[in-house]
């Protein structure tokens, strides 16, 4: 039988999603020189990044002179509760500044300190305000910037284009099959590099800020072509999305509201954050409300208010508020600024906000409180790799963004995700391109794997009766919303496990009705894939980490553990199976180490 | 919970018809969630555009009885219960299928726009610019490209021959936002003039009144520009600026 031929693209670099890592990515890989594809499952400047409201984490010390890498640094490893990869946190603090800067000469228009230099704003688990912002846009501003210096670059842009898996030659990533949304045609790229730039995970949960697109491709990607995932039982429920009404549920209320002045209340009006307050931050954070009233003016002589304590630590507390029934009607908590702030200020500092209550809840937020809770908003644990290059642990591969894993360790700080893009972005594009540039070999793209991947793809139109694809993706959210949330337990873990595996077997019986041109059902058909695929992994983590930390909250567990806090737990797949190890997190140099001494 | 006639276009580029379908709708939905109820009940393999499902990414733009807006910021309590709600393609673009259309012109004119040129920051190293000054570009970089402005432009929508030589709304704003960078230094006239084609436009204001950012497209963007290619055109203040010399390079 003669083979059938695909629609081919050759590539030194191909790199796969075009939100703030993979542009900046590919901008960095075309100024080596070498040959760039950049493919997109969405059109070009839809990708999550655009949702990113806060602002960019970067210490350049425009209002806090005090401010260096070496705080950034140290604020970083401790919202991660010190399982942060160092190296990582150690390049992000020390490049961001300059990434920022990068941004503003390719026409970012960031606000403005009264100097004219790029403001920055408080946000939680930083000690110094440090966000450079745009209102409570600046994912779009970022995005924008990078889309439109990205065009004129001459990289290869392949929109609506969706990759299924990577291909190899031998131990090497050599490429990657995908299909057109428009027209369902399969499409083969072949690179020397390929550069995982995909996002996270949301879309396995019921209740999450993240777009369609979250469906866990690119750890996927790595975890089938065989590299490591690290740390994915770590999943950050952003404190603060919306409740209510119904269809809006989780859709994220930006940090921004907090470090411009809101704060929590419960439905007795009492600032609940004060009887939350860890041991861990105990010292840096105010105990009584009127020092935290007296930190918004004066933050040189006063500690800083508890509303502003890291993600992990506020989505407990709300978490803890609602369920003693202190919660607000519709099941979350109050979050007040109208009482702080001005309708102008409120206005000029968060307009989406004002923008997205108004139009979908209809509540004014300059008149009356919101009414928040904890939302799934973004995975820590992705793709392990070398610090530097970003290089998997695959050859060939490299990733950056939210789908690498070990910068943030077992939580993020708002804030650090715009320029970890930035960062690990353009360092993924050096990396690849260097990688490419020095490899002196031929890769042939093996036409039988191709073939594989296309039947797979494609068999959910020839099967008899069979499953629904979106009653299985909503049966997966209830079952992660419910046992693989915000408080894990090992009898729930479990449970979840098992469910998966039902999950996939019906995934396997997933028959999709229509042709191949733009069908939602086959594109949702074929996302259970990765989508089971990272629900598996985080919930095998989950249960292989017996401590709290972070992201990870088990209720028979309660306690954060040291021996805990000195291993990643690893997965990987042999024999078509998850494999779950524990491993040595890299050792801090003592130079670094004392950072954490001097400052208490 | 009331049931609405959602009445969906349905077809791809040889054709296609409005399809009626009963679908309730919970407290505070938005189109998109009905049309997402659809996929998952009736009609499994619909083509609709989406993304963030916040007004953030531009990406469900349709025109929802027969007016071009967001899916995911159309609430149904708009409507009267048990109405018949009409959804169909933004009408300007090529039909690939359904709810989903071509917008490849408008990455074609994206890619055409002279881009920025800053001048060398100051001494130290660092840009300085006031917050007045940055505000009036800020507007124009709330656009999140959904393109409803270029659907409503009739110069686009009902001319396919001034295609090639006008970029429309979302591009004039786009330059605008370029030129008004306080540390700009190219001048885009003849772009706009030659390749945007701005005298095409005839002030109808379609493209301000759709525009989900309520960005003031017309009044700030597009007016100050007609006005800027008048004054490059007067004669006297040709004469008055080789006076005083010194004008922008050209892109």
């Amino acid at each position: 039988m003669a083979k059938a031929t695909y629609e081919t693209h050759e590539h030194d670099v191909i790199v796969i999603g075009a939100g703030g890592a993979g542009l900046r990515a590919a901008i960095e890989a075309a100024a080596q020189g070498v040959s760039v594809g950049l493919i997109c499952k969405s059109l070009l400047g839809k990708a999550h990044t655009v949702m990113a409201e806060g602002g960019i984490a970067a210490a350049m010390g425009n209002v806090w002179p005090e401010d260096n890498w070496q705080v950034h640094f140290r604020d970083t490893m401790r919202g991660g509760k010190m399982l942060n990869n160092w190296r990582m946190a150690q390049l992000h603090a020390q490049e961001a500044p300059d990434r920022v800067l990068e941004l503003e000469r390719w026409g970012a228009l960031f606000d403005r300190t009264k100097e004219g230099l790029i403001s920055q704003r408080d946000f939680g688990g930083h000690r110094y305000a440090r966000l450079a912002h745009v209102g409570d846009r600046t994912g779009l501003e970022m995005i924008r910037t990078l889309q439109y210096h990205g065009i004129h670059q001459g990289i290869d842009v392949y929109m609506e284009c969706n990759i299924q898996r990577l291909v190899k030659d031998g131990d090497r990533v050599c490429g990657a099959v995908g299909y057109w949304r428009k027209n369902g045609e399969m499409v083969v790229f072949k690179a020397k590099a390929v550069v995982l730039a995909t996002g996270g995970i949301g879309r396995a949960w019921k209740v999450t800020s993240n777009s369609w697109e979250y469906t866990g491709d690119g750890h996927s990607l790595a975890l089938w072509a065989g590299a490591d995932l690290i740390d994915m039982e770590f999943v950050q429920f952003h404190p603060t999305g919306m409740v209510w009404p119904p269809s809006v549920r989780g859709i994220l209320v930006t940090e921004s509201v907090r470090g411009d002045g809101g704060t929590l209340k419960n439905n007795k009006g009492e600032q609940f954050m004060f009887n939350y307050i860890p041991e861990f931050f105990k010292a840096e954070t105010a105990d009584n409300i009127e020092e935290a009233e007296r930190w918004y003016a004066d933050k040189k002589n006063n500690r800083r208010t508890p509303n502003l304590l890291p993600r992990d630590e506020v989505a407990r507390a709300i978490n803890s508020e609602i369920k003693a029934g202190r919660g607000s009607p519709h099941g979350g908590v109050f979050l007040d600024i109208c009482t702080r702030r001005t309708a102008d200020y409120i206005m000029k500092r968060l307009p989406s906000m004002y923008h997205q209550f108004k139009e979908l809840a209809g509540v004014d937020i300059t008149k009356e409180p919101m009414e928040v809770g904890p939302t799934q908003h973004y995975v820590m644990g992705g793709v392990r790799v070398d610090p530097d290059s970003t290089a998997g642990t695959v050859p060939g591969l490299f990733a950056a963004g939210e789908v690498a894993g070990g910068m943030h360790g077992s939580n993020r700080l708002g804030g650090n995700s715009l320029s970890d893009l930035l960062v690990f972005g353009r360092r993924a594009g050096l990396g690849a391109a260097l990688y490419a540039k020095n490899f002196g070999g031929q890769l042939v793209v093996d036409s039988g794997q191709v073939e594989a991947i296309v039947r797979e793809a494609l068999e959910p139109f020839d099967r008899a009766g069979g499953e629904n694809p979106y009653a299985i993706q909503a049966d997966l959210q209830e079952t992660m919303q419910s046992l693989v949330g915000l408080i894990r337990t090992e009898a729930e873990l479990k449970e979840a496990i098992k469910k998966i595996e039902v999950l996939k077997q019906r995934a396997g019986k997933v028959r999709v009705e229509g042709g191949r041109v733009y069908n939602a059902g086959w594109h949702t058909a074929l996302d259970l894939r990765s989508l089971l695929t990272v629900a598996e992994c985080s919930a095998a983590a989950a249960l292989e980490r017996k401590e709290s930390r972070g992201g990870h909250t088990r209720d028979d567990h309660p306690y954060t553990d040291d021996t805990w806090g000195k291993v990643n737990v690893v997965l990987r797949l042999r024999d078509g199976r998850v494999q779950v190890s524990r491993e040595p997190l890299p050792e801090m140099p003592a130079e670094l180490k004392a950072l954490f001494q001097e400052r208490k | 919970m009331p049931a609405f006639t959602m009445r969906v276009f349905r077809g791809n580029p040889g054709g296609g018809a409005l399809r009626d379908y009963k679908v309730d709708a919970d407290e505070g939905m938005v189109v998109l969630d009905v049309i997402h109820r659809l996929q998952a009940t009736q009609a499994p393999d619909l083509a609709c555009r989406w993304n963030c499902k916040a007004g953030k990414c531009g990406s469900c733009s349709a025109e929802i009885d027969g007016k071009p807006r967001l899916m995911c910021m159309t609430r149904m309590d708009i409507f009267e219960p048990g109405a018949t709600v009409t959804v169909t393609p933004i009408r300007t673009f090529p039909i690939i299928r359904d709810l989903v259309t071509d917008v490849s012109y408008n990455y074609v004119k994206a890619r055409q726009v002279p881009p920025l040129r800053l001048k060398p920051p100051d001494a130290d190293g660092k840009y300085r610019m006031m917050q007045e000054d940055v505000e009036r570009a800020q507007e124009f970089h709330k656009c999140i490209e959904c393109f409803l402005c270029q659907d409503v432009c009739h110069v686009i929508r009902d001319h396919e021959e001034h295609k090639p030589a006008f970029s429309g709304p979302r591009f004039f704003i786009k330059v605008a936002g370029l030129d008004m960078h306080p540390l700009d230094t190219i001048d885009r006239s003849e772009f706009v003039r030659a390749q945007a084609g701005i005298g095409l436009c005839n002030i109808t204001k379609c493209c301000t009144e759709v525009c989900p950012e309520h960005i003031h497209i017309t009044d700030n963007g597009i007016i100050p520009m007609k006005e800027r290619m008048a004054d490059n055109f007067d004669p006297i203040v040709w004469l008055l600026r080789k006076f005083r010399g010194g004008r922008p390079e050209p892109a």
